[in-house]
């Protein structure tokens, strides 16, 4: 450790000694011009770099790493199109509160402002889509930057911190000395709830007969699943998740009612609308979460714990606001509460259970139906971390795969990026080695990033990409079938590829499924094989995620697969005309 | 309703575009925004005149605060602040129309600062309402242009922000 001492180093060597300091050891990254000398310092230090072939896929990865382990990603890219290829990651992460640290190049400070070469504004351009960023003038500020980098990516809500680096300013020379303490006079989070709010809210709870607990994603980020499953079990409440909640409870949890919502299970969506008290922990009301605002839970009053001011009463109303960080606040509201009398609420929920179970139907005899290849994933793979892309897939995923733990389901909930799923589970993995890690992928959003199959070969990173090839842009033609009349405007993609051969080009392994019976051995021969692996199974194109809320309608007027399940053959010139076009495409 | 808001931040550059941006971004409407720094060099301030309701203004103000280089915001509106706001209006002014303007200039407690063959430029200091005021006597006689630098306030008596 140097902290303390000082050496004369170059700008270059001085940020790898920060990375070194911060505790990094991988770093995802792609070279270029004006980056070159850090590249330079690279060649001779310790940290792993994982090259990847697009600079997306770097931020992803980061993305991925950090979501997988806790800890703070970090991405590299040259100036101008490296550092905008970076930017949908970067905005990805903001949405989603993941830390990552993205470092770019930019064009000697003499001739910034002058169009240079490979200049881009990205200061500019990833103000809206960063917690912070940083332009960094002078050597001598740069020790101190990547300390608070670090510090204001992980600490209260986390997210994207980037720090651009004119190339004069990684070769000037600087005494290193790493500052031991950050001075931030306008950024402190608070993590302790005020204590005279927790006891309302403890009160507030022992009142309530019909309480639900609404978790997102900061219980996840904030590793506070035990104190939530203890509050829930000692107060005896109902648990519902938003997409980046899944793993804060197990799938299995008898108090666990699914995820809420646009796809959310009926019961979830019931349960929140009838409920009399909303405990929502590092969640944020989103719009696909609450559908129309006004008709939201109207009988209940609402407790919202967040480290993130800002978010308290921005879309709903809050009678008891808890700031600070969900662990620390769960820790100690624990200890003021008791049961509640919710006995004949939780029997009311066991029904709902029943009668609205989260099922899907074979839509006819020897097709893979989509949400079996989840089921068969999760029976396959009872511990692993599940990746996804964006689409009908990330839905089926979200509701059929049986999570166990935390930050064993990684997906784009904010954003919604397509192409995020193989690059993340690439940084997933190389985070977590231990784990078995897999992408569900759709054949959509697996070709906006496949070219990380050979960042996969080249490092050696066994990830298993599991495509649920429909054949279409499955989730936005489910939109088109319901509510565009079945126009399937340029939703048709099937035949882009072949995928097994595509695995196969990189040098991975390519297996495919066809029938029900194959997709078990499929997924257990790319596991098992130890290498980077992609299964595409030949799913039913038009199955649909049920159930589903409407854009804009209320979040218990719900579309379920009764209405729609039998109804695709209903225009059987389009059937046909879809089935043409497939063959065309197969005979050329 | 409009609320005069204090922003502390610090005297960096880049610290003005994250303000503006994050106020066009969530569509909240400046009235208007003076900044310079203050006794303490490291430290710039900011005033910012913003209308919207209660949700709004609470907004605006958690949306501020989450900004790394802002130190504090204070809503200082009402009674309990000084506010000051500087004009500058040039008329059209012959010699016939000069003695007038003086009285007006006069009557304000403003100063004249130019005064050439057909135009004349007055300095106004004071609050909203007193600018408005001179400024609907003076266009009688031609306001060629007008520059104002938006609202400064302090709150009264020993408290800082
Ligand atoms: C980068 C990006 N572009 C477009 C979209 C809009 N979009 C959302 S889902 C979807 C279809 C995804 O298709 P696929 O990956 O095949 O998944 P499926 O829905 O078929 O399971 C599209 C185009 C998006 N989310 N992200
Ligand atoms: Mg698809």
């Amino acid at each position: 450790m140097t902290t303390g001492s000082t050496e004369k180093v170059n700008g270059a060597r001085a940020l790898i000694k920060c990375l070194e300091e911060e505790g990094v050891d991988t770093i995802f990254g792609y070279p270029g011009g004006q980056i070159i000398p850090f590249y330079n310092e690279l060649y001779d230090s310790n940290l792993r770099h994982i090259l990847v072939r697009h600079e997306q896929a770097a931020a992803h990865a980061a993305d991925g790493y950090a979501r997988a382990t806790g800890k703070t990603g970090v991405c590299v890219s040259t100036s101008g199109p490296g550092a905008t290829n970076l930017v949908t990651g970067i905005a990805t992460a903001y949405m989603d509160s993941v830390p990552i640290v993205a470092l770019t190049g930019q064009v000697p400070t003499f001739l910034i402002g002058n169009d240079a070469f490979q200049e881009a504004d990205i200061k500019g351009i990833t103000q809206p889509i960063t917690k912070h960023n940083y332009l960094v003038q002078d050597v001598n500020e740069l020790p101190r930057i990547v300390k608070e980098a670090f510090h204001i990516a992980s600490t209260g809500r986390p997210g994207p911190v980037l720090i651009d680096l004119p190339k004069d300013v990684q070769n000037a020379e600087i005494d290193f000395y790493y500052p031991d303490k950050v001075e931030l006079r306008g950024y402190k989070p608070t993590y302790k709830g005020n204590i005279q709010q927790i006891k309302r809210a403890a009160e507030e709870i022992s009142k309530s007969c019909m309480p639900i607990i609404y978790a997102g994603g900061g219980v996840i980020s904030s590793n506070a699943s035990a104190e939530l499953v203890e509050l829930a079990e000692t107060i005896n409440a109902p648990v519902t998740t938003t997409l980046l909640g899944i793993g804060a409870i197990p799938t299995e949890h008898p108090l666990y009612v699914g995820m809420l919502g646009m796809h959310g299970s009926k019961y979830a969506n019931y349960a929140i609308q009838e409920s009399d008290l909303i405990i929502a922990v590092g969640a944020r009301f989103d719009d696909r979460v609450t559908g129309k605002l006004e008709s939201f839970a109207p009988n209940a009053r609402v407790i919202h714990i967040d480290v993130d001011p800002a978010e308290i009463s921005k879309n709903v109303k809050v009678q008891i606001p808890i700031v600070g960080d969900a662990k620390q606040v769960l820790k100690s509201l624990n200890r003021y509460i008791k049961r509640c009398n919710s006995g004949a609420w939780i029997e009311k929920i066991k029904q709902w259970k029943k009668e609205y179970p989260l099922t899907y139907k074979q839509m006819s005899p020897d097709v893979i139906m989509p949400q079996f290849v989840v089921e068969q994933i999760s029976e396959a793979c009872k511990d692993a971390i599940i990746v996804t892309e964006v689409g009908q897939h990330q839905m089926w995923a979200a509701q059929f795969f049986k999570y166990k733990k935390p930050r064993t389901f990684i997906t784009s909930g904010g954003l919604g990026t397509m192409g995020y799923g193989f690059p993340a589970a690439i940084g997933a993995k190389v985070g977590r080695p231990d784990k078995t890690v897999v992408n569900i992928a759709g054949d959509g959003s697996f070709q906006m990033n496949s070219q990380e199959l050979a960042t996969a070969v080249q490092n050696d990173i066994p990830v298993v990409s599991v495509i649920l090839n429909n054949g279409y842009l499955g989730m936005v033609r489910q939109w088109q079938e319901l509510f565009y009349d079945r126009r399937y405007s340029h939703t048709f993609i099937k035949g882009s590829v072949d995928f097994v051969k595509l695995a196969e080009a990189y040098g991975a392994l390519g297996l495919r499924a066809e029938r029900p019976s194959e997709v078990r051995p499929a997924i257990e021969e790319a596991v098992n094989s130890g290498r980077p692996a992609v299964v595409e199974v030949i799913v039913e194109c038009e199955a649909n995620v049920y159930p589903m809320v409407p854009a804009g309608a209320a979040i218990n007027e719900i579309l379920d697969m009764e209405e729609h399940a039998d109804t695709p053959c209903a225009m059987p010139d389009l059937r046909k005309a879809t089935a043409d076009r497939v063959l065309d495409l197969e005979e050329q | 309703m409009k609320h005069t808001l204090a922003v502390l931040v610090e005297n960096k550059s880049g610290v003005l575009s994250r303000v503006a941006s994050l106020f066009s971004r969530r569509g909240y409407n400046i009235d208007s925004l003076a900044v310079g720094v203050t006794e303490d060099p490291k430290t710039s301030r900011m005033t910012i005149v913003v209308d919207g309701d209660d949700h709004v203004l609470e907004q605006v103000t958690k949306q501020l605060n989450k900004l790394v280089d802002v130190i504090k915001v204070s809503d200082i509106g009402g009674d309990e602040a000084v506010e000051r706001e500087l004009a500058l209006i040039k008329v059209t002014a012959d010699v016939n129309a000069r003695t007038e303007i003086i009285q007006i200039a006069d009557i304000f407690r403003a100063r004249i600062v130019d005064v050439a063959p057909k135009s004349m430029t007055i300095e106004v200091t004071g609050d909203e309402a007193k600018i408005q005021a001179i400024e609907k006597l003076l266009r009688q006689f031609g306001i060629k242009e007008m520059v104002r630098t938006g609202k400064i306030a302090l709150v009264r008596g020993p408290k800082k922000v």
